[in-house]
């Protein structure tokens, strides 16, 4: 059973703005799952249409066995956490955090004690009786997230749980945030923008665009084998090379190198078909001297990452990025000749936007 | 007030602050500046201090014949030091509307402000909340006939509906046509704070499963409170202060308000009688100078007047 199943779930704006179109979607119980997309994209409005707060045109949401497509937000038994946290500023952190069982009419001393065990819970001791607008960012934000909590809901909806926060806070509530879900196993859906945040957080990643679900799967899949250009281009922290290219004698030919052909796409793609030629900066391996199959060309920019470098190669007028560790950076500087060979198995073909590939589903590499 | 004793103080303020700065300007001199800019700045600081004082003389003087005047034994028209005397607020005591009328301008500011602050209080929220075609323009024409609602303008028809309706001499009358008449600008300023609030506060109370009404009485009107203070201070001020609609609607002078009542106190010759006039101007104004010191200290008065933070 699936914690969540929308059907042909669609949401129309006035003004004709279709922001979600015929969506299927399953997440399973206990899953911490991503919606990512860029802004715009639906997944803002798909969480707040599973929350309740908007409506769906048509098609349908089932939570378990339960229709909730039509019942108001207070009774589908979801916690949410939203970007701003939305602590209320006249309530004190302990009255916030047990405001959801004020409204479930619980007395006040099984609400105090219920909301004090979840504030333990999430390291918030000594801060109860302060209002949300004494506190940092990190601490509200486990504030919002006590309370989403504290209610014990079946589902728990974060919107851009961490956009709010500092870079290094950030990475310090990334971390807070996935053992806190791993320890509760409760079923969690988050929306992001930040494609760093999905992969790192989530179980499985919904990317999204235009309302439309691009691709599903685990973080590995979408990051090794994006489905279509979008999510190529959209997913890792370095972009994807997407070189154009040509298929010639069971070979491709691309920013003026021939490389071999990938041996899933072989009996896939026709002589002269012209195709995109993709391989992540991080599967791209430096060589000391030229070799065949390997990409030449000279250094245009370097760019520290801190463990490695970014190294941009103008390879026939193509820009081919490339990362390189640490001690073979260091010997290269820019209008130096490089090369760089593609790890088999790490190259994708895209026709027509999408990835050929002799697979229906893509398997979940280990 | 006098011309001549007015003139007598702005010029002893004038000299007064202007021995501050020349006092700096020696200082400045030892320190081996330019001299030219010293003495313009002196020059600048005389000139800014006196035109200070003038301004803070032409407000005090009233407000200092407001103080001075009621313990006053023979009350003028000039500010003078008090030959001390309770006896003016005796003779208050003795007119039988004086303490009456304070007590109909409460209940009068009272029930216009709680009707105004709850009915703007609904109209601001929905119309922040819903999107209605034409809001701002509806806004801006009510805001627009408000000032003629309760002005001279409309005093006729206004008068005729009230009498029609059996509203004469009748307190509630006063309210509905008060209530009219402020509550465009008080939806105004009202919507101000509630466009202010993030529609984030709701959604959070709803999804924890609160009801509308809930939601309103745990978030929305806590988060607006300073707005709704406001609002109720400027409600009492503008009602306080009104003379033309119960002077106009009220028949009976036991049911008279205070702004009323006060141009009834004359002597038989048909001057002011100063002694009345006075004292009964400092308990006029004492409530509101509460209202207004009570409120600012609670919510940290802001009158933000329609304008966009």
């Amino acid at each position: 059973m699936s914690a969540i199943t929308t059907r042909g779930l669609t949401k129309d704006y006035p003004g004709g703005v279709r922001a979600l179109d015929a969506l299927d979607l399953d997440v399973a119980e206990g899953e911490f799952f991503a919606l990512l997309g860029p802004s715009g994209c639906g997944k803002t409005t798909l969480l707040r249409t599973v929350a309740g707060l908007e409506s769906a045109t048509s098609g349908t949401i089932h939570m378990g066995d339960t229709d909730v497509t039509r019942m108001p937000p207070g009774r589908r038994d979801v916690g949410m956490v939203f970007q701003d946290y939305a602590l209320f500023p006249h309530m004190t952190v302990l009255d916030n955090i047990a405001y959801p069982l004020r409204i479930k009419k619980r007395p006040r001393s099984v609400r105090h004690g219920k909301a004090e065990d979840v504030a333990h819970y999430l390291g918030l001791d000594g801060l109860l009786s302060r209002r949300p607008g004494e506190l940092s960012g990190g601490q509200q934000q486990r504030v919002a997230l006590a309370r989403a909590l504290v209610a014990e809901p079946q589902l728990f909806l974060l919107d851009e749980p961490l956009s709010n926060l500092d870079a290094r806070l950030r990475l310090e509530a990334r971390t807070f945030l996935k053992q806190l879900q791993q320890r509760l196993g409760v079923t969690t859906v988050f929306v992001t923008h930040d494609q760093a945040e999905a992969l790192a957080l989530a179980d499985r990643i919904a990317v999204m665009e235009s309302g439309r679900i691009r691709q599903l799967g685990s973080p590995t899949e979408v990051f090794r084998r994006p489905a279509n250009l979008f999510v190529a281009s959209f997913i890792g922290s370095t972009p994807m090379n997407l070189l154009p290219g040509r298929v010639r004698e069971e070979r491709i030919v691309a920013a003026g190198t021939e490389l071999p052909l990938p041996a899933e796409a072989r009996d896939l793609v026709t002589e002269g078909e012209a195709v995109v030629y993709g391989v992540r900066p991080e599967y791209l391996d430096a060589l000391p001297s030229a070799e065949d199959g390997a990409f030449e060309g000279t250094v245009s920019v370097v760019e520290n990452l801190g463990g490695s470098s970014l190294v941009t190669l103008d390879v026939a007028d193509e820009p081919v990025r490339v990362v390189v560790g640490e001690e073979r950076a260091q010997q290269l500087a820019p209008g130096d000749r490089a090369w760089a060979r593609p790890r088999a198995g790490r190259v994708l073909l895209y026709r027509d936007g999408d990835l050929i590939t002799s697979d229906e589903v893509p398997a979940a590499a280990p | 007030m006098e011309p001549g004793s007015d003139a007598d103080v702005v010029a002893a303020a004038g000299s007064e602050a202007g021995a501050g700065p020349g006092r700096r300007s020696t200082r400045g001199a030892r320190g081996g500046r330019r001299v030219n800019e010293v003495v313009k700045e002196v020059l600048r600081r005389i000139g800014l201090a006196t035109f200070v004082s003038a301004v803070l003389g032409f407000f005090a003087l009233p407000l200092l014949w407001l103080a001075f005047a009621p313990f006053d034994a023979e009350p003028g028209i000039s500010v003078s030091l008090p030959e001390f005397t309770l006896d003016n607020f005796r003779i208050l005591m003795d007119n039988p509307y004086a303490l009456a009328s304070l007590r109909n301008s409460v209940l009068l500011a009272a029930g216009t402000a709680a009707l105004v602050v709850t009915c703007a209080a609904f109209a601001a929220y929905a119309l922040s909340r819903v999107r209605v075609p034409g809001r701002d323009a509806l806004l801006y024409v009510l805001l627009l006939l408000s000032s003629i609602i309760t002005g001279t303008a409309a005093m006729v028809p206004v008068f005729l509906l009230a009498f029609n309706l059996h509203l004469i001499d009748s307190r509630l009358g006063v309210v509905l046509v008060l209530t009219g008449g402020l509550l465009p600008a008080a939806i105004f300023l009202l919507k101000d704070f509630t466009d202010a609030t993030p529609t984030s506060y709701e959604e959070a109370a709803r999804v924890f499963g609160a009801s509308p009404s809930q939601v309103l009485r745990h978030v929305v009107v806590p988060v607006i409170r300073p707005g709704l203070a406001t609002v109720t201070v400027w409600t009492v001020a503008q009602v306080w202060g009104d003379f033309l609609m119960p002077f106009l609607l009220l028949r009976d002078p036991d049911k008279a308000p205070a702004s009323v009542i006060m141009y009834t106190f004359y002597t038989e010759g048909g001057q002011p009688d100063l002694a009345l006039i006075s004292t009964f101007s400092l308990l006029y104004a004492l409530p509101v100078v509460v209202m207004y010191l009570f409120v600012s200290r609670r919510y940290g008065f802001r009158f933000h007047g329609g304008i966009k933070r």
